[in-house]
């Protein structure tokens, strides 16, 4: 059996209900980061564990370190400044805490 | 959108196209090495488009027929999945919970990550660019487009399923279903019910 989806990640440097903001960078190489949130600012919603570094294992390497994995909240309005529909609609979505600081 | 369908028809005229020569080149080696067999490849397609396709709804029917058990699955997917006895594999399941004022809905932007083990193969929108790049932004036309009108005073929860997690929507059990067994509440609970583009009806 595989493990489950909460893997223990005491070492972590945010929590849930947290402010960040997803770096701006657009380092070449396999991202799983969107390009959509990097600058933007969400809430940690949850965290989801430690897990192998796919930009790492995208070439072949172990992915060691593992990092831990965050699952952020952005407001629509906050990622489109244009986004016309009621405030608190929102899109959540994986980022690594190497791709994290706070804000 | 345009609900576009593959034409298996069309697909099989001409010469086998790149990436299908590639697979096939693939397989044989790892065949000729004895790292697996036809028969597993076989079975395992099976697999994806018999079995796996029919979990979603057995699992969302449970969880509708049994508190506990919907508690447990909102808390731990991959857990609550596998007490019951289904081995998602390598996939760690979020449930998300519909409720009257939030309505969720699943995309892949960077590729097609879907819950496999629990919903088969991805059907053919939900990998399609149109879809990944505009439900993100767009959720309400997007989802208008497949009938359904999410109102104005309900927030739309977009998730994307970018790294390692994979999601399936709890949908809101409706009402006229009081008595059913979890064989016809799975029945209502259709595989785009568990994305978030429908909702189940009676």
């Amino acid at each position: 059996m595989t493990p489950s989806a909460y893997t223990p990640a005491p070492e972590r440097r945010f929590n849930a209900g947290e402010r960040v903001r997803v770096k701006t960078a657009n380092p070449p190489g396999h991202r799983r980061t969107p390009a959509y949130v990097r600058g933007k600012q969400g809430e940690i919603e949850r965290v989801c564990g430690r897990f192998p570094n796919p930009e790492e294992l995208a070439y072949g390497f172990d992915g060691e370190p593992r990092r831990v994995l965050y699952r952020v909240r952005f407001m629509q309005k906050d990622v489109w400044p244009t986004y016309d529909s009621p405030s608190e609609d929102c899109i959540e979505m994986e980022i690594y805490e190497h791709w994290l600081e706070p804000a | 959108m345009s609900h576009a369908h593959s034409d298996d028809h069309a697909k099989d005229e001409g010469p086998p196209a790149e990436h299908e020569i590639l697979s096939r080149a693939i397989q044989e080696l790892l065949e000729e090495k004895g790292v697996l067999t036809a028969e597993q490849v076989r079975k395992r397609m099976e697999l994806f488009e018999a079995e796996f396709p029919q979990r979603g709804s057995r699992v969302i029917a449970h969880a509708w027929a049994n508190p506990a058990f919907r508690k447990r699955l909102l808390a731990d997917g991959k857990a609550a999945c596998a007490e019951w006895g289904l081995d998602l594999e390598a996939d760690r399941l979020i449930a998300v919970e519909n409720t009257p004022r939030i309505h969720n809905v699943i995309v892949c932007t960077l590729c097609s990550c879907y819950p496999r083990a629990l919903l088969g193969m991805p059907p053919t929108w939900y990998k399609s660019e149109n879809y990944r790049r505009r439900v993100v932004r767009e959720p309400r036309a997007v989802l208008r487009e497949f009938g359904t009108v999410i109102p104005e005073d309900v927030s739309i929860r977009v998730h994307d399923s970018n790294a390692d997690m994979r999601y399936v929507v709890l949908p809101m059990r409706p009402q006229g279903t009081e008595g059913w067994d979890e064989e016809q509440l799975a029945s209502i609970i259709t595989r785009d019910t568990l994305v978030g583009v429908a909702l189940p009806r009676v």
